[in-house]
């Protein structure tokens, strides 16, 4: 029935031999997604973890100068970041591929969310958690490292996973600067061949499989940390 | 021996401590009694540094914790950091990290601040747990024990570090009324048998009168009177004692 609905808003009919024939360069497209996620997640928690830190630490103008990176950043579109760093990087002499260019601007977008969700953990720990570490003479790495943190991801672990989820699907819009994931590779099939509704419902059908599969896994990951508590 | 010369403290127009003078001899056990909110806790607190004085001078063993001008601010020194190791704190709320055993709670500070090795560590950790009562227990994580557990296992932690100075921010308010008795009865051992210098905030007062060599009445952020036990718990000179001990003792 959908499939009816956009042949008559687009013109077109669902070809299920064009569409079967698309499906090896689309995996291709998923798996580069994929790809894009994990290496922007890596940055996007090892940067918000530092920035979450070094917030916390409040060493004055440094700490503030990430809360208004955290502020930039979130109140600041997805593309319009890919934007500036795709044309205006190599004009300061950055020249990056569009794919590395697409990975960081992902991964800096997303640090400032972890940041907050790592913030949000940290709060969670009592008190008395950084008072027992500074009656026992604990140096401030090991507080963080073995005390603060352990309790703080536990609880922060699930909300941080649906934010690789969310990635996941951001990174679509990485293809307006002319990353070949899967989103680009519908545009690029969508150009050569006039026909969108076979690749966009393929893609659409793989973004959301992924996605139900990784939710899945988010809530049994969930549990889990409750349950083990 | 701890000194406090001048000390104040106060949150807005709430003056915890009004140029507090207060000395501990070396293995002095004082029991810090008084009204909630009379400033007690916050004596314990200076001097653990989780709490900056406003103006005042607070020495440890010689070595300055806190030196504080009128109008200045508190720093952490290297010298307060160095005293500070001297001082061990039992929490009211146990404080006990929850993502690790008995065991890991009492070893972590010892590994990691006075550098001795695992095995050194492991088997000082194991004789601490033992003291308490708690070698069945030396690989359960917190939320396994009972309040009763936890606490000792939290005195076993600030044991660890060997401190010379050892203070109780009332030990036993957290828990349910038949644990409270084998918490102190661990405390009364270190009381008799050890020549830690012992600072304690407590409601309990027949432990109080039992362990103490010195009892501090405290309100409103000064020194109501302070004495022997036998003296404080039955000839107070003061109508504020009198009174506070009536409200306590006779409920």
């Amino acid at each position: 029935m959908m499939g009816s609905t956009l042949a008559a808003a687009g013109g077109q009919t669902w070809d299920s031999a064009f569409a079967k024939s698309l499906i090896p360069t689309m995996l291709e497209g998923l798996w580069t997604t994929i790809q894009i996620t994990l290496a922007g997640m890596a940055i996007a928690l090892v940067v918000g973890l530092v920035v979450a830190i070094i917030r916390r630490s409040k060493i004055p103008v440094i700490s503030q100068l990430f809360g208004f990176y955290v502020q930039f950043v979130r109140g600041t579109p997805l593309l319009i970041q890919a934007y500036f760093a795709y044309i205006l990087l190599p004009d300061y002499g950055l020249t990056l591929s569009p794919l590395v260019t697409g990975i960081i601007v992902l991964g800096i977008n997303y640090s400032a969310y972890t940041a907050e969700v790592y913030r949000a953990g940290v709060e969670d720990v009592p008190v008395g958690q950084w008072e027992a570490a500074t009656a026992l003479s604990l140096p401030i790495q090991r507080t963080w490292g073995r005390i603060v943190l352990p309790q703080a991801l536990r609880s922060v672990t699930p909300v941080l996973g649906n934010y690789l989820i969310q990635m996941f699907k951001d990174s679509a819009v990485l293809f307006a600067i002319s990353v070949y994931e899967l989103m680009g590779h519908v545009d690029t099939i969508g150009s050569d061949t006039y026909r969108y509704l076979e690749p966009v419902t393929i893609a659409a059908a793989l973004y959301l499989i992924v996605s139900l599969i990784s939710s899945q896994f988010v809530r049994l990951l969930e549990r889990r940390l409750v349950l083990s508590r | 021996m701890i000194s406090f010369r001048g000390v104040s403290k106060s949150w807005g127009d709430n003056h915890v401590l009004r140029s507090l003078d207060f000395e501990v001899a070396p293995g002095e056990k004082v029991c810090i009694i008084g009204p909630s909110g009379s400033g007690k806790t916050t004596i314990l607190r200076i001097l653990m540094t989780l709490e900056t004085p406003d103006e005042g001078l607070v020495v440890v063993n010689g070595g300055t914790l806190w030196d504080v001008k009128k109008g200045g601010h508190a720093k952490e020194t290297k010298e307060m950091k160095a005293t500070r190791r001297n001082v061990g704190m039992v929490f009211q709320s146990f404080n006990l990290f929850p993502h690790m055993t008995a065991l890991e709670n009492v070893m972590e500070a010892p590994v990691k601040v006075l550098k001795l090795d695992k095995q050194e560590a492991h088997q000082r950790a194991v004789e601490l747990l033992g003291m308490v009562g708690l070698s069945d227990h030396l690989n359960h994580k917190p939320g396994r024990l009972s309040g009763g557990q936890q606490q000792r296992v939290a005195i076993a932690r600030a044991m660890a570090m060997r401190p010379t100075v050892m203070l109780f921010d009332e030990p036993t308010s957290a828990l349910d009324p038949e644990l409270i008795g084998e918490v102190l009865e661990v405390i009364r051992e270190l009381a008799t048998g050890t020549d830690m210098t012992m600072l304690m905030v407590t409601h309990e007062m027949r432990f109080a009168e039992e362990i103490s060599d010195r009892v501090v009445m405290f309100d409103k952020g000064v020194v109501v009177e302070k004495g022997p036990p036998a003296q404080i718990f039955k000839s107070p000179e003061h109508e504020r004692t009198r009174k506070f001990l009536r409200a306590v003792l006779d409920y």
